[in-house]
């Protein structure tokens, strides 16, 4: 039976990792601090914690001037907030200046669940990457989560860490080492190369138990840093499978497998199917409905496996 | 402490400075705003050689007050303060807004020094200047923390969320100055949308609030003194300005918010300040 444990309790934890490792470390939220789950930071450091209310846009700036006099803050809310609400502060103040400000995306992805699509962010991807000096991380599980939250503080610059609401399947463990800008292959194969972001990479790793089965050997990587992205894990992925699948809990205009794509058509192009959300909003219903009615699970990509091989 | 310590008089013929500084870069430049620098000269020349614990020669001085400009858009006078104080030569002003010059129609922080943080999107500097507060207190720093704004991004409602942030955490370090010129590019503010009565406003948000005449040196220095002796609350300095002072045929007009003069209007404008554009361009080329 696969160990399920929510991501965002993995950012709760990396915060208080990261409260420990640095006395500069600052969070702050925006009414939302159990939901987020810096509760944990809060309760550990209370003279470290700021409550900022119901006003992203303020806490996004804050964060910023915090930054200036040498803190390294956290600003914490739903992703669909800390970059929709907060696109102009992120554009022209934390990433014109290139300031040392981390940012905390909660509830990213379909699987939020019953709250609907207000609040299922499937768009951070895209805006973020498009923003100069900007850094994505989309950890897969629990411990990736909590280890890329404590490397951010040693990353220069604007970082943004997404994460989600629910329990969700343990891929990694405690030991396994989390290294910015590097792709990791969890499975060698050379049919066929299936990348992975966030949680899609249990999925992929399941699908790639059934292609086995066909007698398909499917390359598995997980890319947990979206940008910059690692272009020689992909380079080599798609030049020895000669087919790629992106699978993605967001949209797929100008997300993860939009990134792979710049990537690929520049240096071997090869063909390309895309797991994502297919240009539409979510809506309310249990995350696993949602999963499958949206076609971000591993029959999904075994789909989009087999698709792409028939294009070879 | 300030570097400078000038008195009044000499606040004034600063002031005056920085308005002959701003007509000569604009007309050089044939770009950028002429309106909002001409009427904050007076406060940020008080702020820039009385009152600002900085170092022109360490930037980043990690002991110095900090100043944001939340508004972008007066960058002719914020690199005038900048050069006239020491930051960088008096000459690049003759660059700005030109291809690989340092000073960019709006201010970036990564390229001109004695910037605190780059702006140029309305209502976000007070906002930063409460976080560069908070962090400030933290620490049981002695630190100051200002913040210039404009009358017309009071309209932007981040501004608000920041007042409200700054009384709720009595950030008494943090001072801001509105250069209350009443005009925006559109029009009157009064007209455009109404953000009277702000002095109101800002006391029903809990912060200590100051209404002064914002061209008159002794005025300014005595609000901004009073602020930084006021304890716990905010202050804010509401400075009643005239657009585009000094030069009169630009006073009150909004159609100067955002044009720089023609050349005969700049040699009008400049022989109003006692220079002719030759004389101050030449003290800018050699300085």
């Amino acid at each position: 039976m696969v160990e399920l444990k929510k991501t965002r309790v993995g950012f709760g934890h990396g915060l208080v990792d990261a409260g420990r490792k640095s006395e500069k470390v600052v969070v702050l939220v925006g009414d939302l601090r159990d939901s987020t789950n810096v509760n944990f930071f809060a309760e550990e450091f209370p003279q470290r914690f700021i409550e900022v209310g119901i006003a992203e846009q303020n806490m996004a700036n804050v964060a910023a001037g915090l930054s200036l006099v040498g803190k390294i803050p956290f600003f914490t809310t739903y992703g669909a907030f800390a970059t929709c609400r907060c696109l102009d502060m992120l554009r022209v103040t934390i990433c014109y200046s290139n300031l040392n400000v981390k940012i905390g995306g909660a509830h990213g992805g379909i699987s939020v669940g019953p709250d609907g699509a207000t609040h299922q962010a499937l768009e951070e991807i895209s805006i973020l990457r498009s923003l100069p000096n900007m850094k994505v991380i989309v950890p897969c599980d629990y411990y990736e989560t909590r280890k890329a939250t404590l490397a951010s503080i040693d990353i220069k610059g604007p970082v943004y860490i997404r994460f989600g609401r629910e329990n969700v399947p343990v891929v990694t463990g405690e030991k396994t080492p989390f290294e910015f800008g590097k792709g990791a292959l969890y499975r060698d194969g050379g049919d066929v190369a299936i990348l992975a972001c966030g949680v899609m990479l249990y999925e992929a790793l399941a699908a790639a138990d059934e292609l086995q089965r066909d007698g398909i050997d499917a390359r598995i990587i997980n890319i947990h840093t979206v940008k910059p992205i690692d272009e020689d894990i992909i380079i080599k992925a798609a030049s020895e499978c000669g087919a790629i699948v992106t699978a993605e809990e967001h949209q797929v205009y100008g997300g993860f497998g939009s990134a792979v794509a710049e990537v690929i058509v520049k240096n071997s192009p090869v063909p390309m199917e895309f797991v994502g959300i297919q240009d539409s909003f979510g809506r309310s219903g249990q995350p696993e409905e949602l999963m499958q009615t949206y076609h971000l699970k591993a029959v999904d990509i075994i789909k989009a496996a087999m698709k792409v091989l028939g294009r070879k | 402490m300030n570097p400078f310590n000038f008195d009044i008089e000499q606040l004034n013929q600063k002031a005056l400075d920085i308005r002959r500084d701003i007509i000569t870069l604009l007309v050089e430049s044939q770009s950028g705003h002429s309106g909002g620098p001409l009427s904050c000269a007076d406060m940020a020349a008080a702020l820039y050689f009385n009152i600002l614990n900085h170092n022109p020669g360490n930037p980043d001085d990690p002991v110095r007050d900090l100043n944001f400009f939340s508004i972008g858009h007066v960058s002719p006078l914020i690199y005038s303060v900048l050069a006239e104080a020491g930051y960088f030569p008096l000459r690049d002003l003759l660059t700005f807004r030109k291809l690989n010059s340092h000073l960019e129609g709006h201010p970036n922080c990564l390229h001109t020094p004695g910037i605190e943080v780059s702006a140029g999107s309305l209502g976000q500097g007070l906002s930063i200047a409460c976080g560069a507060a908070y962090g400030i207190k933290m620490d049981g720093s002695e630190r100051s923390v200002f913040c210039f704004m404009g009358d017309g991004e009071q309209q932007e409602g981040s501004i608000w969320e920041a007042v409200m942030f700054a009384a709720h955490y009595r950030l008494d370090n943090l001072c801001a100055l509105i250069d209350y010129n009443h005009r925006q590019i559109d029009g009157e503010t009064e007209k455009v949308m109404n953000i009277a009565p702000l002095a109101e406003k800002y006391w029903s948000f809990g912060w200590n609030v100051y209404e002064i005449d914002g061209h008159n040196m002794g005025e300014i220095l005595g609000a901004l003194k009073a602020c930084s002796e006021f304890t716990g609350k905010p202050s804010v300095i509401i400075g009643h300005t005239v657009m585009g002072k000094g030069v009169s045929f630009m006073e009150g007009l909004a159609e100067w918010h955002g044009k720089p003069p023609a050349p005969d209007q700049g040699e009008k404008a400049l022989a109003e300040l006692g220079t002719t554009f030759r004389e101050w361009s030449e003290r800018l080329r050699n300085g």
